[in-house]
Protein backbone atom coordinates (compact mmCIF):
# COMPACT_ATOMS: atom_id res chain seq x y z
CA UNK A 1 0.00 0.00 0.00
CA UNK A 2 1.43 3.13 -0.78
CA UNK A 3 1.51 5.82 1.92
CA UNK A 4 0.58 9.33 1.63
CA UNK A 5 1.48 10.21 5.17
CA UNK A 6 4.54 10.48 7.37
CA UNK A 7 4.81 9.22 11.53
CA UNK A 8 7.67 11.49 12.58
CA UNK A 9 7.85 9.88 15.73
CA UNK A 10 6.13 6.57 17.11
CA UNK A 11 4.37 8.15 19.93
CA UNK A 12 2.88 11.23 17.83
CA UNK A 13 -1.14 11.55 18.20
CA UNK A 14 -0.80 13.34 14.64
CA UNK A 15 0.45 12.14 10.88
CA UNK A 16 1.48 14.87 8.42
CA UNK A 17 -0.52 13.86 4.82
CA UNK A 18 2.32 14.59 2.08
CA UNK A 19 -0.24 14.86 -0.58
CA UNK A 20 -3.67 16.41 -0.89
CA UNK A 21 -6.21 13.94 1.18
CA UNK A 22 -9.86 14.36 -0.18
CA UNK A 23 -12.52 13.13 2.64
CA UNK A 24 -13.50 9.63 2.95
CA UNK A 25 -9.76 8.55 1.11
CA UNK A 26 -7.44 6.44 3.15
CA UNK A 27 -4.78 7.85 4.88
CA UNK A 28 -1.95 5.37 5.50
CA UNK A 29 1.65 5.57 7.05
CA UNK A 30 4.36 3.88 8.48
CA UNK A 31 5.15 3.17 11.79
CA UNK A 32 7.97 0.85 12.43
CA UNK A 33 7.49 -1.63 9.98
CA UNK A 34 3.96 -1.94 9.37
CA UNK A 35 1.96 0.32 7.22
CA UNK A 36 -1.62 1.35 9.17
CA UNK A 37 -4.34 3.48 8.07
CA UNK A 38 -7.32 5.43 8.79
CA UNK A 39 -10.17 7.61 6.84
CA UNK A 40 -10.07 11.16 6.17
CA UNK A 41 -13.51 12.43 7.74
CA UNK A 42 -12.52 15.65 5.97
CA UNK A 43 -10.38 17.22 3.17
CA UNK A 44 -6.85 17.29 4.88
CA UNK A 45 -4.28 19.40 2.23
CA UNK A 46 -0.75 18.24 1.54
CA UNK A 47 1.72 18.74 4.46
CA UNK A 48 -1.39 19.03 7.15
CA UNK A 49 -1.93 16.91 10.10
CA UNK A 50 -4.48 14.30 10.53
CA UNK A 51 -5.70 13.88 14.00
CA UNK A 52 -4.72 9.24 15.16
CA UNK A 53 -7.70 9.34 18.02
CA UNK A 54 -10.19 11.11 19.43
CA UNK A 55 -9.16 14.69 21.13
CA UNK A 56 -10.75 16.76 23.63
CA UNK A 57 -10.88 20.25 23.84
CA UNK A 58 -7.16 21.18 25.27
CA UNK A 59 -5.74 17.51 24.96
CA UNK A 60 -2.08 18.29 23.31
CA UNK A 61 -1.14 17.59 20.32
CA UNK A 62 2.18 15.33 19.87
CA UNK A 63 4.15 15.26 17.07
CA UNK A 64 8.22 14.88 16.62
CA UNK A 65 7.56 13.03 19.70
CA UNK A 66 6.95 16.80 21.24
CA UNK A 67 3.92 18.58 22.13
CA UNK A 68 2.96 21.41 19.66
CA UNK A 69 0.39 23.07 21.73
CA UNK A 70 -3.45 22.07 22.45
CA UNK A 71 -7.08 21.71 20.85
CA UNK A 72 -9.27 24.67 21.31
CA UNK A 73 -12.07 22.26 20.72
CA UNK A 74 -12.73 18.63 20.40
CA UNK A 75 -11.04 17.12 17.30
CA UNK A 76 -12.45 13.37 16.33
CA UNK A 77 -10.22 10.72 14.58
CA UNK A 78 -9.42 11.62 10.99
CA UNK A 79 -10.11 15.11 11.00
CA UNK A 80 -7.90 18.16 10.26
CA UNK A 81 -5.78 19.32 13.09
CA UNK A 82 -4.04 23.08 12.16
CA UNK A 83 -4.34 26.47 13.22
CA UNK A 84 -8.00 26.79 13.60
CA UNK A 85 -8.19 24.06 16.31
CA UNK A 86 -4.86 24.19 17.88
CA UNK A 87 -3.09 27.12 20.12
CA UNK A 88 0.34 26.90 21.76
CA UNK A 89 0.65 26.55 25.51
CA UNK A 90 2.05 29.92 26.53
CA UNK A 91 5.98 29.47 28.23
CA UNK A 92 8.43 31.89 30.08
CA UNK A 93 11.64 31.47 30.06
CA UNK A 94 12.33 31.70 33.22
CA UNK A 95 10.23 28.77 34.32
CA UNK A 96 12.59 26.62 32.07
CA UNK A 97 15.95 27.20 34.04
CA UNK A 98 16.51 24.09 35.86
CA UNK A 99 18.69 23.87 38.98
CA UNK A 100 22.05 23.54 39.07
CA UNK A 101 22.88 23.10 42.63
CA UNK A 102 24.00 26.59 42.98
CA UNK A 103 26.41 26.49 40.88
CA UNK A 104 25.65 29.00 38.34
CA UNK B 1 35.26 5.50 8.76
CA UNK B 2 37.87 7.16 7.74
CA UNK B 3 38.17 9.86 5.11
CA UNK B 4 41.37 11.12 2.69
CA UNK B 5 41.85 14.99 4.02
CA UNK B 6 44.82 17.44 4.62
CA UNK B 7 46.01 17.00 8.06
CA UNK B 8 46.99 20.06 9.92
CA UNK B 9 49.42 21.17 13.02
CA UNK B 10 47.03 22.38 15.07
CA UNK B 11 43.20 20.73 15.43
CA UNK B 12 41.46 19.18 12.92
CA UNK B 13 42.07 18.01 9.49
CA UNK B 14 40.97 20.04 6.52
CA UNK B 15 39.25 18.39 3.53
CA UNK B 16 40.29 21.01 1.00
CA UNK B 17 43.49 22.72 0.24
CA UNK B 18 43.08 26.24 -0.30
CA UNK B 19 44.97 29.09 -0.02
CA UNK B 20 42.84 31.75 0.88
CA UNK B 21 43.23 35.53 -0.16
CA UNK B 22 41.66 37.79 2.90
CA UNK B 23 41.05 41.44 3.01
CA UNK B 24 41.48 42.85 6.47
CA UNK B 25 38.46 45.31 5.66
CA UNK B 26 36.07 46.30 2.63
CA UNK B 27 38.69 48.32 1.10
CA UNK B 28 41.05 45.47 0.49
CA UNK B 29 38.49 42.81 -1.07
CA UNK B 30 38.16 43.69 -5.00
CA UNK B 31 42.33 43.51 -4.96
CA UNK B 32 41.79 40.44 -2.80
CA UNK B 33 39.41 38.87 -5.68
CA UNK B 34 41.64 39.90 -8.57
CA UNK B 35 44.46 37.77 -7.19
CA UNK B 36 42.38 35.25 -6.16
CA UNK B 37 41.05 34.46 -9.81
CA UNK B 38 45.06 35.02 -11.01
CA UNK B 39 45.91 31.85 -9.17
CA UNK B 40 44.62 28.42 -9.33
CA UNK B 41 44.43 26.74 -5.81
CA UNK B 42 43.23 30.19 -4.28
CA UNK B 43 40.15 31.38 -2.87
CA UNK B 44 39.09 35.05 -1.84
CA UNK B 45 36.79 36.19 0.41
CA UNK B 46 34.34 39.88 -0.25
CA UNK B 47 34.57 40.99 3.23
CA UNK B 48 31.69 44.25 3.68
CA UNK B 49 33.39 45.60 6.93
CA UNK B 50 36.14 46.16 9.12
CA UNK B 51 36.68 49.97 9.46
CA UNK B 52 34.82 52.74 11.14
CA UNK B 53 32.70 50.43 13.63
CA UNK B 54 32.31 49.84 17.16
CA UNK B 55 33.98 47.57 19.12
CA UNK B 56 31.70 45.06 19.58
CA UNK B 57 31.68 44.60 15.65
CA UNK B 58 34.93 45.22 15.32
CA UNK B 59 35.85 42.01 17.02
CA UNK B 60 33.41 39.97 15.39
CA UNK B 61 34.92 41.27 12.26
CA UNK B 62 38.22 39.90 13.39
CA UNK B 63 36.79 36.27 15.10
CA UNK B 64 35.40 35.74 11.26
CA UNK B 65 38.72 37.19 9.87
CA UNK B 66 40.95 34.92 11.85
CA UNK B 67 38.14 32.29 11.85
CA UNK B 68 38.11 31.76 8.48
CA UNK B 69 42.47 32.02 8.37
CA UNK B 70 42.51 29.02 10.91
CA UNK B 71 40.07 27.38 9.28
CA UNK B 72 41.08 23.61 9.02
CA UNK B 73 40.88 23.75 4.85
CA UNK B 74 42.93 26.84 4.54
CA UNK B 75 46.74 25.80 3.70
CA UNK B 76 47.53 29.20 3.65
CA UNK B 77 46.33 32.90 3.92
CA UNK B 78 47.50 35.70 1.84
CA UNK B 79 46.05 38.99 3.89
CA UNK B 80 45.49 42.22 1.67
CA UNK B 81 44.93 45.13 3.80
CA UNK B 82 44.75 48.88 2.86
CA UNK B 83 46.45 50.89 5.95
CA UNK B 84 44.47 52.81 7.60
CA UNK B 85 41.27 50.33 8.92
CA UNK B 86 40.90 49.57 11.75
CA UNK B 87 42.90 46.68 12.60
CA UNK B 88 45.49 46.34 9.73
CA UNK B 89 47.07 43.54 8.10
CA UNK B 90 50.10 43.00 9.99
CA UNK B 91 48.45 43.08 13.30
CA UNK B 92 45.52 40.76 12.22
CA UNK B 93 48.85 38.36 10.42
CA UNK B 94 49.99 38.65 13.89
CA UNK B 95 47.65 37.25 14.89
CA UNK B 96 46.92 34.77 13.13
CA UNK B 97 50.31 33.49 13.36
CA UNK B 98 49.62 32.98 17.31
CA UNK B 99 46.60 31.13 16.53
CA UNK B 100 48.37 28.63 13.30
CA UNK B 101 51.76 27.73 12.36
CA UNK B 102 50.25 27.46 8.69
CA UNK B 103 51.80 29.71 5.79
CA UNK B 104 50.98 33.86 6.39
CA UNK B 105 52.07 36.82 4.53
CA UNK B 106 50.34 40.27 4.19
CA UNK B 107 50.36 43.40 2.15
CA UNK B 108 49.11 46.98 2.60
CA UNK B 109 47.93 49.25 -0.10
CA UNK B 110 48.69 52.09 0.76
CA UNK B 111 52.48 50.84 1.94
CA UNK B 112 52.92 49.41 -1.28
CA UNK B 113 51.73 52.45 -2.94
CA UNK B 114 48.23 51.34 -4.92
CA UNK B 115 46.22 48.24 -5.86
CA UNK B 116 48.18 46.75 -9.12
CA UNK B 117 51.57 46.87 -6.62
CA UNK B 118 49.90 44.66 -4.11
CA UNK B 119 47.98 43.03 -6.40
CA UNK B 120 51.27 41.74 -8.31
CA UNK B 121 53.33 41.10 -4.86
CA UNK B 122 50.13 39.13 -3.26
CA UNK B 123 49.36 37.10 -6.72
CA UNK B 124 53.37 36.06 -6.35
CA UNK B 125 52.82 35.38 -2.59
CA UNK B 126 49.64 33.27 -3.53
CA UNK B 127 51.48 31.66 -6.74
CA UNK B 128 54.32 30.28 -4.23
CA UNK B 129 51.63 29.15 -1.45
CA UNK B 130 49.56 27.18 -4.38
CA UNK B 131 52.31 25.56 -5.48
CA UNK B 132 53.68 24.32 -1.70
CA UNK B 133 49.98 23.32 -1.22
CA UNK B 134 50.25 21.01 -3.95
CA UNK B 135 52.87 19.01 -2.52
CA UNK B 136 50.91 18.36 0.37
CA UNK B 137 49.62 14.70 0.24
CA UNK B 138 46.01 13.69 1.52
CA UNK B 139 46.54 11.60 4.29
CA UNK B 140 43.93 9.04 6.12
CA UNK B 141 41.77 10.71 8.63
CA UNK B 142 39.35 9.31 11.01
CA UNK B 143 36.15 10.61 10.70
CA UNK B 144 36.54 12.63 14.24
CA UNK B 145 38.18 14.91 12.59
CA UNK B 146 34.72 16.45 10.58
CA UNK B 147 32.98 19.07 12.00
CA UNK B 148 29.29 19.44 10.32
CA UNK B 149 27.89 22.48 10.27
CA UNK B 150 23.46 21.90 10.05
CA UNK B 151 22.27 24.88 8.08
CA UNK B 152 18.70 25.10 6.87
CA UNK B 153 17.32 27.64 4.26
CA UNK B 154 14.73 28.84 1.87
CA UNK B 155 12.72 26.28 3.98
CA UNK B 156 9.06 24.57 2.65
CA UNK B 157 6.62 22.64 4.06
CA UNK B 158 8.91 19.68 3.27
CA UNK B 159 11.57 20.84 5.64
CA UNK B 160 10.53 20.00 8.88
CA UNK B 161 8.68 16.38 7.99
CA UNK B 162 11.40 15.25 5.66
CA UNK B 163 14.94 17.16 4.74
CA UNK B 164 15.67 18.01 8.47
CA UNK B 165 14.65 14.78 10.59
CA UNK B 166 17.13 12.92 8.30
CA UNK B 167 19.86 15.25 8.34
CA UNK B 168 19.15 15.11 12.33
CA UNK B 169 19.73 11.15 11.51
CA UNK B 170 23.08 11.60 9.99
CA UNK B 171 23.97 14.45 12.56
CA UNK B 172 23.22 11.21 15.17
CA UNK B 173 24.90 8.44 13.26
CA UNK B 174 28.07 10.84 12.87
CA UNK B 175 28.19 11.83 16.12
CA UNK B 176 27.80 8.11 17.03
CA UNK B 177 31.16 7.63 15.17
CA UNK B 178 33.02 9.78 16.71
CA UNK B 179 32.45 13.19 14.37
CA UNK B 180 31.38 16.48 16.03
CA UNK B 181 28.03 18.21 14.36
CA UNK B 182 26.83 22.15 14.54
CA UNK B 183 23.92 23.55 15.04
CA UNK B 184 22.83 27.41 14.66
CA UNK B 185 20.54 29.79 14.09
CA UNK B 186 19.33 30.30 17.75
CA UNK B 187 16.20 32.79 16.64
CA UNK B 188 15.19 29.80 15.30
CA UNK B 189 14.95 27.38 18.47
CA UNK B 190 12.38 29.81 20.19
CA UNK B 191 9.15 28.34 20.66
CA UNK B 192 11.29 24.68 20.96
CA UNK B 193 13.97 26.10 23.05
CA UNK B 194 12.54 23.73 26.13
CA UNK B 195 12.55 20.65 23.88
CA UNK B 196 16.07 21.79 22.75
CA UNK B 197 17.63 22.04 25.77
CA UNK B 198 16.39 18.76 27.17
CA UNK B 199 19.03 17.60 24.87
CA UNK B 200 21.82 19.45 27.12
CA UNK B 201 24.48 17.33 28.65
CA UNK B 202 24.19 18.84 31.79
CA UNK B 203 21.98 21.37 33.99
CA UNK B 204 24.28 24.47 32.94
CA UNK B 205 24.04 23.69 28.91
CA UNK B 206 20.43 23.48 29.52
CA UNK B 207 20.29 26.87 31.27
CA UNK B 208 22.54 28.26 28.13
CA UNK B 209 20.36 27.38 25.34
CA UNK B 210 17.31 28.90 27.78
CA UNK B 211 19.75 32.20 28.12
CA UNK B 212 20.86 32.11 24.24
CA UNK B 213 17.06 32.34 23.11
CA UNK B 214 15.61 34.54 26.16
CA UNK B 215 18.92 36.96 25.58
CA UNK B 216 18.11 37.06 21.48
CA UNK B 217 14.32 37.67 22.31
CA UNK B 218 15.43 40.56 24.99
CA UNK B 219 18.01 41.89 21.92
CA UNK B 220 15.43 42.84 19.23
CA UNK B 221 12.58 43.58 22.20
CA UNK B 222 15.05 46.66 23.17
CA UNK B 223 14.61 47.57 19.45
CA UNK B 224 10.99 47.20 19.43
CA UNK B 225 10.44 44.62 17.61
CA UNK B 226 8.77 41.27 18.71
CA UNK B 227 10.30 38.32 16.94
CA UNK B 228 7.35 35.83 18.18
CA UNK B 229 4.70 38.11 16.11
CA UNK B 230 3.19 37.11 13.16
CA UNK B 231 4.87 33.81 13.77
CA UNK B 232 4.07 31.19 12.05
CA UNK B 233 3.28 33.61 9.53
CA UNK B 234 0.73 33.02 7.29
CA UNK B 235 2.38 31.37 4.47
CA UNK B 236 3.79 28.90 7.33
CA UNK B 237 0.35 28.08 8.50
CA UNK B 238 -0.84 27.35 4.90
CA UNK B 239 1.87 25.01 4.86
CA UNK B 240 0.80 23.09 7.50
CA UNK B 241 2.40 24.56 10.14
CA UNK B 242 0.01 25.52 13.39
CA UNK B 243 1.72 26.66 16.08
CA UNK B 244 5.30 28.25 16.59
CA UNK B 245 6.45 25.03 18.50
CA UNK B 246 5.50 23.42 15.46
CA UNK B 247 8.12 25.24 13.47
CA UNK B 248 11.04 25.35 15.84
CA UNK B 249 10.60 21.55 16.40
CA UNK B 250 10.76 21.04 12.48
CA UNK B 251 13.65 23.47 12.47
CA UNK B 252 15.54 21.80 15.64
CA UNK B 253 15.35 18.10 14.36
CA UNK B 254 17.90 18.49 11.88
CA UNK B 255 20.48 18.97 14.85
CA UNK B 256 19.20 15.16 15.33
CA UNK B 257 19.20 13.78 19.18
CA UNK B 258 22.18 13.28 21.03
CA UNK B 259 23.49 15.09 24.10
CA UNK B 260 24.57 18.54 23.38
CA UNK B 261 28.24 19.12 24.42
CA UNK B 262 28.51 22.71 24.27
CA UNK B 263 27.04 25.99 23.34
CA UNK B 264 28.98 28.28 21.71
CA UNK B 265 29.36 32.34 21.11
CA UNK B 266 29.53 33.04 17.42
CA UNK B 267 32.29 32.33 15.28
CA UNK B 268 33.65 30.43 18.64
CA UNK B 269 35.84 27.60 17.71
CA UNK B 270 34.90 24.30 19.74
CA UNK B 271 35.98 22.78 22.69
CA UNK B 272 34.29 19.40 22.83
CA UNK B 273 33.77 16.72 20.40
CA UNK B 274 30.03 15.66 19.91
CA UNK B 275 26.87 17.98 19.02
CA UNK B 276 27.28 21.44 19.95
CA UNK B 277 25.53 24.61 18.80
CA UNK B 278 26.07 27.93 18.49
CA UNK B 279 23.99 31.58 19.22
CA UNK B 280 24.09 33.01 15.24
CA UNK B 281 21.13 34.77 13.46
CA UNK B 282 18.82 32.98 11.58
CA UNK B 283 20.04 34.76 8.13
CA UNK B 284 21.86 31.69 6.32
CA UNK B 285 24.38 33.31 5.08
CA UNK B 286 25.60 34.62 8.26
CA UNK B 287 25.08 31.46 10.11
CA UNK B 288 26.87 29.85 7.80
CA UNK B 289 29.66 32.14 7.90
CA UNK B 290 29.99 32.01 11.89
CA UNK B 291 30.10 28.25 11.55
CA UNK B 292 33.09 28.35 9.24
CA UNK B 293 34.84 30.58 11.29
CA UNK B 294 34.33 28.28 14.29
CA UNK B 295 36.09 25.29 12.28
CA UNK B 296 33.44 23.68 10.65
CA UNK B 297 34.86 21.90 7.33
CA UNK B 298 31.88 20.96 6.19
CA UNK B 299 28.42 22.04 5.81
CA UNK B 300 25.06 20.55 4.65
CA UNK B 301 21.72 22.57 4.25
CA UNK B 302 18.26 21.74 3.86
CA UNK B 303 16.06 23.62 1.67
CA UNK B 304 12.21 23.46 0.53
CA UNK B 305 12.56 26.62 -2.28
CA UNK B 306 15.98 25.85 -3.51
CA UNK B 307 19.08 28.17 -2.82
CA UNK B 308 22.76 28.72 -4.78
CA UNK B 309 24.29 29.41 -1.56
CA UNK B 310 28.32 28.54 -1.06
CA UNK B 311 31.47 29.36 1.14
CA UNK B 312 35.13 30.34 -0.49
CA UNK B 313 36.68 27.58 2.02
CA UNK B 314 33.78 24.93 2.85
CA UNK B 315 31.85 22.81 0.32
CA UNK B 316 28.06 23.51 1.16
CA UNK B 317 25.74 20.29 0.31
CA UNK B 318 22.09 21.14 -0.69
CA UNK B 319 19.68 18.71 0.11
CA UNK B 320 16.00 18.99 -0.13
CA UNK B 321 12.86 16.73 0.11
CA UNK B 322 10.67 19.00 -2.42
CA UNK B 323 10.80 16.65 -5.69
CA UNK B 324 9.85 19.93 -8.04
CA UNK B 325 12.88 21.98 -6.08
CA UNK B 326 14.88 19.10 -6.86
CA UNK B 327 14.14 19.21 -10.39
CA UNK B 328 13.68 22.93 -11.19
CA UNK B 329 16.94 23.86 -9.59
CA UNK B 330 18.80 20.61 -10.68
CA UNK B 331 22.13 22.97 -10.94
CA UNK B 332 21.99 23.65 -7.31
CA UNK B 333 20.62 21.10 -5.43
CA UNK B 334 23.01 18.09 -4.61
CA UNK B 335 21.15 15.65 -2.75
CA UNK B 336 17.33 14.74 -3.67
CA UNK B 337 15.39 13.52 -0.43
CA UNK B 338 11.75 13.64 -1.82
CA UNK B 339 11.77 9.61 -1.13
CA UNK B 340 10.91 10.30 2.06
CA UNK B 341 7.79 12.16 1.02
CA UNK B 342 6.95 9.82 -2.01
CA UNK B 343 6.72 6.95 1.11
CA UNK B 344 9.84 5.01 -1.14
CA UNK B 345 12.29 5.57 2.10
CA UNK B 346 11.83 6.68 5.45
CA UNK B 347 14.06 9.65 6.57
CA UNK B 348 16.14 7.13 8.21
CA UNK B 349 17.19 5.27 5.32
CA UNK B 350 17.47 8.54 4.11
CA UNK B 351 19.91 9.84 6.87
CA UNK B 352 22.03 6.74 6.64
CA UNK B 353 22.40 7.54 2.70
CA UNK B 354 23.61 10.78 3.04
CA UNK B 355 26.34 9.57 5.53
CA UNK B 356 27.78 7.85 2.60
CA UNK B 357 27.71 11.47 0.46
CA UNK B 358 28.92 13.30 3.18
CA UNK B 359 31.82 10.99 3.25
CA UNK B 360 32.61 11.53 -1.03
CA UNK B 361 32.43 15.12 0.05
CA UNK B 362 34.93 14.83 2.57
CA UNK B 363 37.01 12.71 -0.16
CA UNK B 364 37.09 15.76 -2.58
CA UNK B 365 33.60 15.96 -4.01
CA UNK B 366 32.86 19.15 -4.78
CA UNK B 367 29.45 20.34 -4.24
CA UNK B 368 27.39 22.31 -6.78
CA UNK B 369 27.84 25.73 -5.09
CA UNK B 370 31.81 24.64 -4.45
CA UNK B 371 31.93 24.11 -8.36
CA UNK B 372 30.82 27.33 -9.38
CA UNK B 373 33.29 29.07 -7.36
CA UNK B 374 30.42 30.76 -4.69
CA UNK B 375 31.50 33.17 -2.16
CA UNK B 376 28.67 34.25 0.15
CA UNK B 377 29.77 35.88 3.48
CA UNK B 378 27.58 37.66 5.73
CA UNK B 379 29.43 38.83 9.35
CA UNK B 380 26.92 40.00 12.07
CA UNK B 381 27.23 42.91 13.87
CA UNK B 382 26.50 44.40 17.26
CA UNK B 383 22.53 45.26 16.36
CA UNK B 384 22.39 41.66 14.84
CA UNK B 385 20.59 40.09 12.15
CA UNK B 386 17.50 38.03 12.83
Amino acid sequence: MKINALLIDDIDNVVTCVADVPAGADVCYRKVDEILSLKAEENIPYCHKIALKDFAQDDEVIKYGESLGRTTEAVKKGHWLWDKNMRSVPRDYDSEFVDVGGRG
Amino acid sequence: MQFWGYKRSEGRAGIRNHVLILPTCVCGSESARIVASQVRGAVNIVFNTGCSDVQANTDMSQKVLTGFACNPNVYGVVIIGLGCETVGHKPLREKIQAMTSKPVVSFGIQEEGGTLKTIEKAVRAAREMAAQAGLQQKELCDISELLLGIECGGSDATSGIASNPAVGELSDLLVDMGASTMMSESIEWIGGEHVLAKRAATPEIHNQIIQVCKDYEAHLLAAGQDCRAGQPTPGNKAGGLSTLDEKSLGCIRKGGTRPIVEVLEQAARPTKRGAVVMDTAGFDISSITSMVAGGCNAIIFTTGRGTPTGNAIVPVLKVTANARTYQMMDDNMDVDLSAIISGEKTYKEMGRELVDVIHDVCNGRLTKAEAYGFSDIAVDHVCRFV
